[in-house]
């Protein structure tokens, strides 16, 4: 209890400070409302729009988890390819680089114009954006295993996809959790920029929509609100993976 | 019986059979070179030698991991689709995911035995090693060096292999671990009399365990000494305060000596 209170405690106060900082300081310098809105505006704009907000909160997070998931999926089966042939790893990896190096901005409107409005764009550019890490973490992992326990699997004739599924993938799963960790916060990212040019159908839009469209009308407070929702958004799912990784990585880590 | 005959069943009675083996290394350098070795089915022996000569190169020779550059080297253990040759590494060599339990039994899943008899020779081969049946769903960091030992060796034994390689085993346990270790090692060989090679820097180590202690030059590595340990079995613990094990342990010792010059 006490230790609890020892990490929760200074960042509640500081948090708190921060808010009372905000409050004063707009209404002190007299800082317009539609320029940054009071807490307490911003408050009022969350519970006003709190239905309009949950919905958004799950659009966004459905097509975070998918991208996240599928890059996951797709990441770990790309290194696995990569683990298993040098010439393709080799002649592939470059262009994975390209994966890192986009500016994923540039080419979300494509990605809508191509894949048409909808649901399936924001994934995909939440799936481009979140698969490299998954990619060279999990080759990683995949590649760097002791020669002396191939020579085991290799004494005790192993085949090639023993190796792989009993040696190799079991081996990775470290490697993929902290790549995880770092994916899990880009799909969401990824997802919210998705959201700017696209939205899901008739009356449904996710917070990357609601983030532009109250930009464009200097509907300051319910930008704020969409920000904070964002936030706490990306929060949870890289919690989640944090404490689902850390739950894997109990049994996997190794103190020999 | 002809001569012949004779000569042939000598040959079927070696489970190893070195001649003129050399390894060069893709360096260029040799990692062993002239070595003759006959091993005789169920015989237990011990490689001495200074570090680095060639031991451990050996050893992965005769497993198979490596292969000669030159000379002739047959193994008779199993068949040619199976192998019973085990080997022990130096470090436990145990997949951390996985528990006492199905590290044991990787060598039988990797030849696609049901589970059913895995599970048999797992949970003998648990029996034989000393380990306690609850340390069978333990992960491999809650057990201490010496255990983890035990399940490697485990993991040796679930094979029934007729050829045993050791590449120092217990080199990194304490001397009193290490004592009892190779006294159930040597239990264990003298109930199932499978061939070992035992390769090791402890000299008392490799005159207890073993009827032959071969010494091996610095690198690059060939047999300079064979040395008969003639002490009956069952061998007890007594035995290494006697002083003809203090005499035959000098006799190594100087034998190494010599070799390191």
């Amino acid at each position: 209890m006490k230790r609890i209170l020892q990490t929760a405690l200074p960042p509640a106060v500081l948090f708190g400070l921060v808010i009372l900082a905000w409050h004063y300081a707009v209404i002190v310098f007299g800082i317009k409302a539609f320029l940054v809105p009071t807490p307490l505006n911003v408050l009022r704009a969350v519970i006003d729009g709190r239905g309009e907000l949950l919905q958004a909160v799950g659009l966004t997070a459905g097509a975070a988890l998918s991208g996240f998931a599928s890059s996951l999926l797709i990441g770990t089966l790309i290194a696995c390819v990569f683990s298993q042939s040098g010439i393709v790893r080799r002649s592939c990896y470059p262009y994975a680089i390209f994966l890192q190096t986009v500016p994923i901005i540039a080419i979300a409107p494509l990605i809508v114009v191509w894949f048409g409005a909808g649901f399936q764009s924001v994934v995909l550019v939440s799936f481009i954006i979140s698969l490299f890490p998954i990619i060279t973490n999990g080759t990683t992992g995949l590649l760097a295993i002791d020669s002396n326990l191939l020579d085991l699997f290799r004494l005790y004739q192993g085949s090639r996809w023993q190796v792989l599924w009993k040696l190799r993938l079991p081996h990775s799963v470290p490697f993929l959790v902290t790549a995880a960790r770092t994916s899990s916060g880009l799909a969401v990212v990824g997802a919210i920029v998705g959201e700017f040019f696209t939205g899901y159908q008739a009356e449904k839009h996710g917070l990357g929509y609601i983030i532009m469209q109250t930009a464009g009308f200097s509907q300051t407070d319910r930008l704020f609100a969409a920000v904070l929702a964002s936030t706490l958004l990306g929060i949870a799912i890289f919690g989640l993976s944090t404490l689902v990784g850390s739950t894997v990585l109990r049994r996997w880590s190794d103190s020999q | 019986m002809t001569q012949d005959a004779d000569q042939h069943s000598v040959c079927r009675d070696l489970c190893v059979d070195a001649s003129q083996v050399e390894m060069q290394f893709a360096s260029g350098q040799l990692g062993v070179r002239d070595v003759n070795l006959a091993v005789r089915r169920g015989e237990l022996i011990s490689l001495v030698g200074p570090s680095g000569c060639g031991k451990s190169t050996l050893l992965r020779m005769i497993a198979g991991l490596i292969a000669p550059t030159s000379g002739s080297l047959s193994v008779q253990a199993g068949s040619a689709n199976d192998s019973r040759t085990a080997f022990v590494f130096q470090d436990s060599n145990l997949l951390p995911w996985r528990t006492v339990f199905d590290n044991i039994r990787l060598p039988l899943e990797l030849r696609g035995i049901p589970f059913p008899q895995q599970q048999v020779a797992v949970n003998n081969s648990i029996k034989l090693i000393g380990l306690k049946p609850d340390d069978a769903m333990k992960q491999p960091k809650m057990l201490s060096g010496g255990m983890r030992m035990r399940v490697s060796l485990a993991r040796a034994l679930v094979t029934q292999p007729e050829l045993l390689l050791l590449d120092e085993p217990f080199a990194a346990l304490d001397d009193l671990l290490r004592q009892l270790l190779n006294e159930e090692l040597l239990r264990i060989w003298s109930e199932q009399h499978w061939t070992g090679l035992f390769v090791t820097h402890n000299v008392a180590e490799a005159v207890f365990l073993s009827q032959r202690v071969l010494v091996m030059s610095k690198s690059p590595g060939t047999f300079i000494a064979d040395i008969a340990v003639p002490f009956a079995h069952p061998r007890e613990p007594e035995l290494r305060s006697t002083p003809e094990f203090a005499k035959l342990t000098g006799e190594v010792s100087r034998c190494l000596r010599e070799a390191a010059r």
